[in-house]
């Protein structure tokens, strides 16, 4: 049986450009590019391997996001995914993470899956406990934050790296994996695969498809509230020297001033 | 007045800085009571009534070892129900912050993580939050069920104020899906003996500048002289020449120590996003160009393995 991989991934504002927050204190999309969540394509990545090693696989690419978010999809498509999911509602605007973990699970639960690949989190909101939310709302082991990971004979395997120590995790499927920037290099679309790309299906759903109300989901259907954003005052301009053979001196007098020494 | 939930990050009964901290920001909320697991978790007890906690809820099972996050959840959550806090604070550590996600999910609240204060409101705890790689800072709060929020290291001084820290024994049940991923064996660090990254005052980081993993050993020479923790950029880390776990950045840790020292480091948005909110900024760079020197107090053009080496020596000297 043909094993499948669902990949979670989202469409961010580019993390090189002025991102800024709307006037609803939403992330701004309009004035800043979108793109595919660079720590997404690591998931990409993994859950190509983890197909090239099946004997039958097939990777369904899914997001949450506004029309452009189709470009994210695109991308994961010529990466070598095989079909898209996209839901799209207006009634999405201003999801948190509650919301969105909502949405993803019944689009999850509707494509059909024995694996979900995650990114370790997105570049914009920068949570990185979506995996987790995902498997208690699926109900299916978390195996999360890996830097390797492998899929054999029904048991997904990986390694966890944290802070204090190095972990082997085993998990029978189905189960949820996210999946870290050490996991390796995502590989860049040859032409062949844009191209092919252009013809892989892209499967539109709204809430009322997942059975989701709007009420459930968007600002007012989320369970945080942001009361403000205020942009950080910029650094006042610092002094900067040229080292003429005393740099380290000067700037261990700068630190002396400063009672770090 | 109102209880507030501390999840108790700890070694074997050592506790870890930032629950401490976060004993610092409860007390401003109500009066907190520690939950602690695992081995060790009664030995936190003593330590935890130092910095205010009333209570210390401990419960240890072979479950909160072989298996990842959920036994803990299972923990919490019944910790939750015991006590029916004002609000949950974990720490946000990459485990405290899955564990807080899944209680949330299951008592019905939202979640704030890496909160870089908090403050009591009107309406419920507010939580402070750097975004957009430190350039913005919000103010959140929870607006439905019992507020769950994650708090970053170096969030709030840790404070002394005497508690009862009467232990407690904490029943737990564990779910069906508590044993679901096995941890099958852990290999803990080595300790460098230097101070944990998102803990210590003083950083010393190196970039694609320092140019060999063979020459990190100029910037843990220098962060020596000093007390200090060692980081690395995403460039040094991604060449093979500093572990992961000193990666300081978007995809690494955060930090927010008082003085932060950036040696060979561009200054990447990437890098920029775990370190901008440091209270005091150095640079030493070859480009007087690099971005990094934007966010500089005080900054050195020039070649790293001279002037750091120099200002190592100069430390020691002063220091006698």
């Amino acid at each position: 049986m043909s094993l499948r991989i669902v990949v979670c991934v989202k469409y961010v504002p580019d993390a090189t450009g002025d991102r800024h927050f709307a006037d609803d204190l939403t992330v701004d999309r309009d004035d800043v590019d979108g793109l595919l969540s660079e720590l997404d394509e690591y998931a990409v990545e993994q859950a190509l391997q983890i197909a090239e090693e099946a004997d039958d696989a097939e990777i369904t690419v899914l997001t949450v996001g506004p029309e452009d978010a189709k470009d994210a999809l695109r991308k994961a498509l010529s990466m070598g995914a095989d079909k898209a999911v996209h839901v799209e509602d207006d009634d999405l605007h201003g999801s948190d993470v509650m919301a969105t973990s909502l949405v993803l699970a019944k689009a999850v639960e509707k494509t059909g899956y024995d694996l979900v690949i995650c990114g370790m989190a997105s570049t914009d909101g920068t949570m990185g406990v979506l995996p987790a939310i995902l498997a208690e709302r699926l109900g299916v082991p978390q195996v999360t934050l890996l830097s390797e990971v492998s899929v054999e004979d029904g048991t997904v395997k990986g390694r966890r790296d944290g802070d204090t120590a190095s972990e082997q995790l085993e998990a029978s499927l189905p189960a949820v994996v996210s999946v870290t920037d050490q996991s390796g290099e995502a590989r860049y679309p040859s032409f062949k695969g844009i191209m092919a790309a252009k013809k892989k299906p892209v499967e539109t759903l709204e809430l009322d498809d997942l059975d989701i109300d709007a009420d459930e989901v968007g600002l007012e259907g989320s369970w945080t509230q942001v009361d403000s954003a205020a942009e950080r005052p910029a650094r006042t301009a610092g002094t900067i020297v040229k080292d003429e053979g005393e740099g380290g001196k000067q700037l261990a007098e700068f630190l002396a001033s400063q009672k770090f020494i | 007045m109102a209880e507030v939930l501390v999840y108790v990050d700890h070694v074997d009964g050592a506790v870890r800085k930032p629950t401490l901290e976060l004993l610092t920001l409860a007390r401003r909320i109500g009066e907190p009571v520690a939950v602690a697991l695992g081995a060790g978790a009664e030995a936190t007890a003593a330590t935890l009534a130092e910095h205010g906690a009333v209570k210390v809820l401990t419960a240890d099972a072979p479950e909160f070892a072989d298996y990842l996050v959920v036994p803990k959840v299972d923990a919490l959550q019944a910790a939750h129900e015991a006590v029916s806090p004002a609000a949950v604070l974990v720490p946000s550590s990459a485990e405290g912050k899955e564990i807080a996600a899944r209680l949330a999910v299951r008592i019905g609240s939202g979640i704030i993580t890496d909160a870089v204060d908090l403050e009591a409101g009107d309406e419920g705890p507010v939580a402070t939050q750097s975004a957009f790689a430190a350039s913005f800072t919000t103010k959140s709060r929870v607006s439905k069920g019992t507020p769950v929020i994650t708090v970053k290291p170096n969030s709030a001084p840790v404070e002394a104020a005497p508690a009862a820290g009467a232990v407690e024994a904490l029943s737990v049940s564990f779910s069906e899906k508590a044993t679901g991923t096995k941890v099958v064996s852990r290999t803990p660090r080595e300790s460098t003996g230097r101070p944990e990254l998102t803990e210590a005052a003083i950083v010393v980081s190196g970039g694609r500048g320092v140019n060999g993993a063979e020459n990190f050993s100029v910037i843990e020479a220098l962060a020596d002289s000093l007390g200090a923790a060692v980081g690395a950029s995403r460039a040094a880390v991604d060449a093979g020449w500093y572990p992961h776990t000193n990666q300081v950045g978007q995809t690494g840790k955060s930090v927010s120590p008082q003085l932060y020292i950036a040696s060979g480091i561009s200054g990447a948005i990437q890098h920029r996003a775990g370190m901008q909110t440091s209270k005091t900024i150095v640079a030493i760079n070859k480009d007087a160009e690099a971005p990094i020197f934007d966010l500089v107090d005080y900054g050195v053009v020039g070649d790293l393995f001279q002037v750091v080496p120099q200002l190592t020596d100069e430390i020691k000297a002063r220091k006698g």
